[in-house]
């Protein structure tokens, strides 16, 4: 089993829910194929997000993807959204099946 | 005058909140809530309409909308001036406050209904109406200097918000459905509208008591704005309302609808169009200050001024 995993990058997005959409049409345009969203709540530099109401509510978006598109993927998002929004990302190694799923 | 019950509910989230109760209302039931609400709205918006010739109130509709655009244009530097807000901040709010809250809408309409006071129906339709120019204004007052706007992707997210479908769907069907054929669905819309609007309102308590601890921070000027704005631009609403020769119910009506900002179209439209405002600060005075204001002190502030200016254009 072993050797058929390879290696793949896994990138944790997790950010104000009003950014979904926007972050979405990013992610397909620099080359994810796939991603996950999940709610999510929490606590950080913003305060609570508790998502309580929409205005409050925190998204995890995961992507499986190779190295080149994770960076460009962080790059942008560094770029675009992290001087307004309450947004962080981060990158871990990830083995996965089938690898060119992703 | 006994205290409308309705409100009662939004203070007991308020101290819920404030006692940091452990009571939450599910995210889901929110949406459920204001998916409820909004189509409630404008069915009862779109039933009164079919009793009207649109044409009769088109220059109303005219008139309306271009008095409600002086409240954000005076907003503005009123909070960039005096209130030394960043322009994007100021920008921000001045779209909050020109824009309308539903729910201090649906609470005003109920009130009206406590005290037998009747009140032109079709003011849903400016309910809609002034839901989003103020938004787009807001984005031109921020970007004045700087940037450019995705104005293809704001007009969409103001568009095709839920607000303003459901809002617009309800008001069509209803319309289309006019009284009668709107019988079938009385009992869930219409009957139950009050206890939705209570379950809805001891969440906005909760989610008000939860936005207190950002004004700490804003300082003495955002509270004082969040106070003072509201009857002013209810005052200007009930002199329009004179003019336009509305009745007292509708004057009531019109004037919360000025007085009012909006907290549920406003910040998402913001948050995507003028990201370097701080939300906290908008939603802070809209939800934390102006809603209780309104709800407590305003409406009932309203008719009776509209009561004492009755007839005077």
């Amino acid at each position: 089993m072993g050797t058929r995993l390879s290696l793949r990058k896994l990138l944790t997005i997790v950010c104000e829910a009003e950014l979904e959409a926007s972050i979405v049409r990013d992610l397909k345009a620099l080359g994810a194929k796939g991603y996950t969203i999940t709610d999510a709540r929490g606590y950080g530099t913003h305060g609570t997000r508790d998502a309580a109401w929409p205005s409050s509510a925190n998204i995890r978006i995961e992507v499986l993807c190779g190295e080149e598109s994770a960076l460009a993927i962080i790059a942008h998002l560094e770029e675009r959204y992290y001087a307004d929004y309450g947004i962080v990302s981060f990158l871990v190694d990830a083995q996965v099946l089938r690898q060119d799923k992703f | 005058m006994p205290i409308e019950p309705v409100i009662l509910f939004f203070i007991l989230g308020l101290l819920a909140g404030l006692v940091r109760s452990d009571l939450k209302i599910p995210g889901v039931l929110y949406e459920s809530l204001s998916i409820f609400l909004l189509l409630a709205i404008g069915l009862k918006g779109g039933v009164e309409l079919s009793r009207y010739a649109l044409t009769d109130l088109l220059g109303q509709a005219l008139i309306v909308v271009l008095v409600a655009t002086l409240i954000p244009l005076a907003a503005f530097p009123i909070l960039h001036r005096f209130g030394r807000l960043a322009r994007a901040d100021a920008a921000s709010i001045a779209a909050h406050y020109g824009s309308v809250s539903v729910v201090t809408f649906a609470v005003a309409a109920s009130f009206l209904a406590r005290l037998g006071e009747p009140a032109e129906g079709y003011l849903v339709v400016f309910l809609v109406l002034l839901e989003f120019p103020a938004l787009l204004i807001g984005v031109i007052l921020a970007r004045r200097t700087t940037g450019a706007t995705r104005w293809g992707a704001l007009l969409h997210e103001v568009l095709s918000g839920k607000s303003i479908v459901l809002l617009v769907g309800g008001l069509l069907i209803g319309w289309v459905a006019g009284g009668e054929g709107i019988k079938p669905l009385d009992k869930l819309f219409f009957d139950l509208f009050k206890g939705m609007l209570a379950f809805f309102l001891l969440e906005m308590g909760l989610v008000a008591a939860s936005r207190l601890a950002d004004l700490r921070r804003s300082g003495p000027f955002l509270l004082a704005f969040a106070t003072v704005m509201p009857p002013c631009a209810g005052l200007l609403g009930i002199v329009t309302a004179n003019e336009l020769g509305l009745s007292v119910g509708g004057a009531v009506l019109l004037a919360t609808l000025y007085a009012s900002a909006s907290y549920i179209a406003a910040p998402a439209a913001m948050r995507i169009a003028v990201p370097e405002a701080n939300p906290a600060l908008s939603i802070g005075a809209a939800l934390g200050i102006t809603f209780p204001f309104n709800l407590l002190v305003g409406i009932p502030l309203y008719h009776w001024l509209a009561v004492k200016l009755q007839g005077v254009a």
